[in-house]
C-alpha cells in the first residue's frame, strides 16, 4: 500500500511518525527501574525485585518494539534520503556523548596517576600532604592509596589475556567491515559469515573479560575496592565491557535482519550505525589496554 | 503499531489538507510527536517548575529577613538552597530553552518537524519523572538533597535515603538533555530550507546550534561524575577519597567540566533570543551578524577551558591559578563583542518599546552587570576574599534571572502570538516588565554589598549588620514574585481563554524578518511539510543578513 507511492516518488516528504506512546512507555519502565534500585541502595521498604524486573521487561519490550517499528518503517520505504542522513547525524552525535561519558573515567585515571597519588607522596608544592597526613606512603602505580584500601593485591598484566583481547576486538573490527564489503557487493551469505565471525569475536572478547574478572577477584585480591587503582580499572573496563554486551547484542540483531532478507547493497544504515559503534568500542579498547594495562 | 506508519507515509502524498491532526484528550500529549505540541509542554513543564523553585527561594529568603534561626533549622535551609538550584537549573531554565527550540526551530529553518519526532517525546516525558523522583525526596525520611547542587564530596556522600535519587534524577536529566540536543542539532544541520546556508540561518537557530554541542559534550561528563559519587557511595571505589589514592577535589574539577559550560548552555540561547528582538524593534538589521556568530563560537571554546575559576581557593598550584584567570578574562572579549553588536543594532533605530523589546533591553543593561561582576570573580586574588560570599550569588543571579529567565519572558512575550493566534495584553506586559525590572533589582543589587562585606552564602543565619540589606532583598523577592502572576494571567489568557483578546497577524512585529512570520497565526498544527522553495536566497531571512545590511 503505502510502500509503493513511495517506491514510486523517492524524494518524499520528511517522514513525521504517527503519535506514538513508546516513549512514555520506556520513561515508566526507567523510572521503575531506578526507584527500584534506590530502595534497594538504601535498603529502604520497597518491593525492589518486582519493580526492576517490571521496569526492565516493560523498558526492553518497548526498546525491542521501537526499533521493529523502525526496521519496519525503513523496509516499507518511509524513509527518503533525508531520514538517512538524519541517522547518520543522530549516531555521529550520539557516539560523541559516549566518547564524553568514557572522557570523565579516563580524565579520573589521569588526574590519580598525574596529580593525586603523586600529590599525597609529596610531590610539587604538596610536600605537607605527605610529611604530615600520609607519611611514609610511596607514590607509585599501581596504587590503592596511602591507607591501603582494600589490602595487597596482584595488578594487571597487559601481556597475556589483556593482549589476546586487543588482538580479538582489532579482529573483529576488520571482520565487520568485510561484512560490510559483502553487503555492498550484494553477496549476502558472505556477510552473514563475516557477521557470525565479528559476534564470534566478541562473544569471546566477553569470556576472556569475564575471566580475568573472576581471576582478579579470586586470586589477584584485585576488585572495585583495591583503592583507586581498582576503581578506575573496573569502571573503565566494566563500562567498556557494558558497552561491548550492547554492540554483540545489536550485530546478533543486525544478522538477524540480514537472514530475514532486510538491507539493500545501496541503502542499510542499520548496519553502518552497529559497525560505527563497533568501532567505537574498538578505540575505547585500545586506549584502555594502552593507559590501564600497558602504562 | 507498525501498520500505522506506513498508512501515515503514503498518505501524505494523496492530499494536502491534512487529517492527522492531534489526538484527543490527555493521550494527545503522551502520545505526541509533534515540534509545537512538545514545545508548549516543554513550556508549561518549565514554568510549574518556575513557581516550585521559586517558592523555595521565598522560604529561603523568608528565613534570611531576620538574623538568627526564625522558620525552619538549617538542614531545612540547605535542603531549600540545594534543591531551588537544581529545580531552577534543570527544570526551569534548560527546559524553557528547549522548549523554544522546538518550537522555533523548525519555524525558522523551513522544516516540518524535529528530525526525530519520537525521541522528542520521549526527551520532554522524561522530565516529569525525573522531578517526581527528586521532588520525592522531600518526603523521605532525611529529607531531599542539602548539600548544594554542586554535590561536592565528601559532604554529599553523607545524603541519606535521598542520594540515589539525587543521582538517578541527574542521570534521566542528562538522558532528556543529550537526546533533545542531538535531535535540535541534527534537526538544524540536516533540514534547513533550500538555500539557507550556516551564515544565513536565524541567530536564535546558530545559538541553539551551540548550545546543543555543548550539552552533548558535558552532559555525559556530569553522568560520569555522578555515577562515581554513587560508586563510592554504594560499591567502595576510591575516586574521591584520598585515603585510596583518589581526591575529592578531582570531584569538583570533573564537575566544573561540565559545569562551566552548563553555564553557557542557559545563556547562549538568551543571546539568540536577543539578537532576534532587538532588530525586529530597532527596525534595523543586526549589527555584525557574523560577528555575533563566532562571538557565540569563541564563548563555547573558552567555556571548555575556564573551569577551575570556580575553584581558585580550593589549593590548585599556582599555574593552574594563572592559566584559568586569563583564559577567563579571555570570555570578556567575545561578550563585549555581543554587548556592543546589540546596542550598536539600536544605534539610530526606528526604535519602539513593546515588551519583548523592553525585556530585551533591560536584559543587555542586567546582564552586563553580571558580566562586571563575573569579570571582578575572574581575578584569582580577588576571588580569594568574594569567594562562597553574597557577591557571587548576586552574581550568577543577575546573569540568570535577569539575563536567562528576562530573555525567555521575552520570548514568549515575543512570539506568543505565532503560537495562540492572538495578542497577549500590551499594557499588564508593561506593567510585568517594569515591576519585575525594579524588584529584581531590590532583591540582588544589595547582594552585592552584603558579599562585599563579607557575608557567607548557604547559611541560614549572618551577624547583625547585614540585616538591613537583607530585609531589602527579602521585600524585593517577595514583591518581585508576586509580580509574576501578573505575567501568568497574561499567558495564560492568550494560550487558554482568548476571548475578547485581539488576534495576531501573520507578521506580529512589523519589523519582523524571518520563514516563522510567514506561516498564519496561531500557526497551523503541520508547517512547512514541503520545504519553503519559493523564498529566494536574495530574501532577507534573517533581520542581519546582509542582503538586508544595503
Amino acid at each position: 500500500m503505502a510502500s509503493q507511492s513511495h517506491a514510486a516518488n523517492p524524494h518524499s516528504r520528511y517522514y513525521v511518525p504517527h503519535p506514538s506512546a513508546w516513549p512514555f512507555a520506556l520513561t515508566v519502565g526507567l523510572a521503575l527501574i531506578v526507584y527500584g534500585v534506590a530502595g534497594w541502595l538504601e535498603q529502604r521498604q520497597v518491593p525492589t525485585t518486582l519493580l526492576v524486573s517490571a521496569g526492565a521487561l516493560l523498558a526492553v519490550y518497548i526498546i525491542f518494539s521501537w526499533f521493529r517499528g523502525v526496521a519496519l518503517e525503513s523496509e516499507h520505504g518511509a524513509y527518503n534520503a533525508q531520514v538517512d542522513r538524519t541517522f547518520r547525524w543522530g549516531m555521529s552525535w550520539f557516539i560523541f556523548s559516549e566518547v564524553m561519558f568514557f572522557g570523565a573515567f579516563f580524565g579520573a585515571l589521569f588526574y590519580t596517576r598525574v596529580l593525586s597519588v603523586p600529590w599525597l607522596g609529596g610531590a610539587g608544592a604538596k610536600l605537607l600532604t605527605n610529611l604530615v597526613l600520609w607519611p611514609h606512603f610511596e607514590a607509585v602505580w599501581p596504587s590503592n592509596g596511602p591507607a591501603h584500601i582494600g589490602g595487597d593485591f596482584e595488578p594487571m598484566e597487559a601481556w597475556g589475556l589483556p593482549a589476546i583481547n586487543t588482538v580479538l576486538l582489532i579482529s573483529s573490527s576488520f571482520t565487520v567491515t568485510w561484512a560490510h564489503h559483502a553487503l555492498k557487493d550484494n553477496r549476502r551469505g558472505r556477510c552473514i559469515a563475516f557477521m557470525l565471525l565479528t559476534i564470534a569475536l566478541g562473544a569471546t572478547f566477553l569470556g576472556l573479560q569475564a575471566h580475568e574478572y573472576i581471576h582478579a577477584y579470586t586470586v589477584q585480591n584485585m576488585t572495585l575496592h583495591s583503592g583507586v587503582y581498582g576503581s578506575t580499572f573496573f569502571m573503565l573496563t566494566g563500562f567498556h565491557g557494558l558497552h561491548v554486551t550492547l554492540g554483540t547484542l545489536m550485530l546478533i540483531i543486525i544478522t538477524i535482519r540480514l537472514a530475514l532478507g532486510h538491507f539493500k547493497p545501496d541503502h542499510h544504515f542499520g548496519f553502518e550505525g552497529v559497525a560505527w559503534y563497533w568501532h567505537f568500542v574498538d578505540v575505547v579498547w585500545i586506549l584502555l589496554f594502552t593507559f590501564v594495562y600497558v602504562l | 503499531m507498525a501498520h500505522t506508519h506506513a498508512d501515515h507515509a503514503g498518505h501524505g502524498h494523496v492530499h494536502d489538507e491534512h487529517a492527522h491532526g492531534p489526538e484527543r484528550g490527555i493521550m494527545r500529549w503522551i502520545k505526541t510527536t509533534n515540534h509545537k505540541d512538545l514545545g508548549t509542554l516543554y513550556l508549561w513543564f518549565s514554568g510549574i517548575m518556575f513557581v516550585i523553585g521559586g517558592l523555595m527561594s521565598l522560604g529561603i529568603r523568608l528565613e534570611l529577613f531576620h538574623p538568627g534561626l526564625q522558620y525552619m533549622d538549617p538542614e531545612t535551609f540547605n535542603q531549600l538552597t540545594t534543591m531551588h538550584a537544581l529545580v531552577m537549573i534543570f527544570g526551569g531554565v534548560m527546559p524553557a530553552f528547549v522548549g523554544l527550540a522546538n518550537w522555533q526551530v523548525p519555524l525558522m529553518i523551513g522544516c516540518s518537524d524535529l528530525a526525530l519526532p519520537r525521541v522528542n517525546n520521549w526527551g520532554f516525558w522524561i522530565l516529569p519523572f525525573a522531578f517526581t523522583l527528586l521532588l520525592s525526596t522531600f518526603f523521605l525520611p532525611g529529607g531531599a538533597p542539602a548539600a548544594g547542587w554542586t554535590l561536592y564530596p565528601p559532604l554529599v556522600l553523607q545524603t541519606g535515603n535521598s542520594f540515589p535519587l539525587l543521582i538517578f534524577a541527574i542521570h534521566l536529566m542528562g538522558i532528556s538533555s543529550i537526546t533533545g540536543a542531538i535531535n535540535i542539532i541534527v534537526t538544524i544541520l540536516n533540514m534547513r530550507a533550500p538555500g539557507m546556508t550556516l551564515l544565513k540561518m536565524p541567530l536564535f537557530v546558530w545559538s541553539w546550534l551551540i548550545t546543543a554541542y555543548l550539552l552533548i559534550a558535558v552532559m555525559p561528563v556530569l553522568a560520569g561524575a555522578v555515577t562515581m559519587l554513587l560508586t563510592d557511595k554504594y560499591f567502595g571505589t576510591s575516586f574521591f577519597n584520598a585515603g585510596g589514592g583518589g581526591d575529592p577535589v578531582m570531584f569538583e574539577h570533573i564537575f566544573w567540566f561540565f559545569g562551566h559550560p552548563e553555564v553557557y548552555i542557559m545563556i547562549l540561547p538568551a543571546f539568540g533570543i536577543i539578537s532576534t528582538i532587538v532588530p525586529t524593534f530597532a527596525r534595523k538589521p543586526l549589527f555584525g551578524y557574523a560577528s555575533m556568530v563566532y562571538a557565540m563560537a569563541s564563548i563555547a571554546f573558552l567555556s571548555f577551558i575556564v573551569w577551575a575559576h570556580h575553584m581558585f581557593t580550593v589549593g590548585i598550584p599556582l599555574a593552574g591559578e594563572l592559566f584559568f584567570m586569563f583564559s577567563t578574562m579571555l570570555i570578556s572579549v567575545p561578550t563585549g563583542v555581543k554587548v556592543f553588536n546589540w546596542v550598536a543594532t539600536m544605534w539610530k533605530g526606528s526604535m519602539s518599546f513593546e515588551t519583548p523589546m523592553l525585556f530585551a533591553i533591560a536584559f543587555i543593561f542586567l546582564f552586563t552587570i553580571g558580566g562586571f561582576s563575573g569579570l571582578m570573580l575572574a581575578l584569582a586574588p580577588v576571588d580569594f576574599q568574594y569567594h562562597n560570599t553574597y557577591f557571587v550569588v548576586a552574581h550568577f543571579h543577575y546573569v540568570l534571572v535577569p539575563g536567562a529567565v528576562f530573555a525567555i519572558m521575552a520570548a514568549i512575550y515575543y512570539w506568543i502570538p505565532k503560537w495562540t493566534g492572538v495578542m497577549y495584553n500590551e499594557t499588564l506586559g508593561k506593567i510585568h516588565f517594569w515591576w519585575s525590572a525594579i524588584f529584581i533589582n531590590v532583591i540582588f543589587f544589595p547582594q552585592h554589598f552584603l558579599g562585599l562585606a563579607g557575608m557567607p552564602r548557604r547559611i541560614p543565619d549572618y551577624a547583625v549588620q547585614f540585616t538591613d540589606f537583607n530585609e531589602i532583598s527579602s521585600i524585593g523577592a517577595f514583591l518581585f514574585f508576586i509580580g509574576q502572576f501578573i505575567f501568568i494571567y497574561n499567558i495564560l489568557r492568550c494560550a487558554l481563554f482568548r476571548k475578547g483578546l485581539k488576534p495576531a497577524a501573520a507578521r506580529v512585529w512589523e519589523g519582523a524578518h524571518g520563514l516563522e512570520w510567514t506561516v498564519p497565526s496561531p500557526a497551523p498544527y503541520h508547517t512547512f511539510e514541503d520545504p519553503p522553495q519559493e523564498v529566494d536566497t536574495e530574501t532577507p531571512w534573517v533581520a542581519g543578513h546582509p542582503a538586508v545590511a544595503h
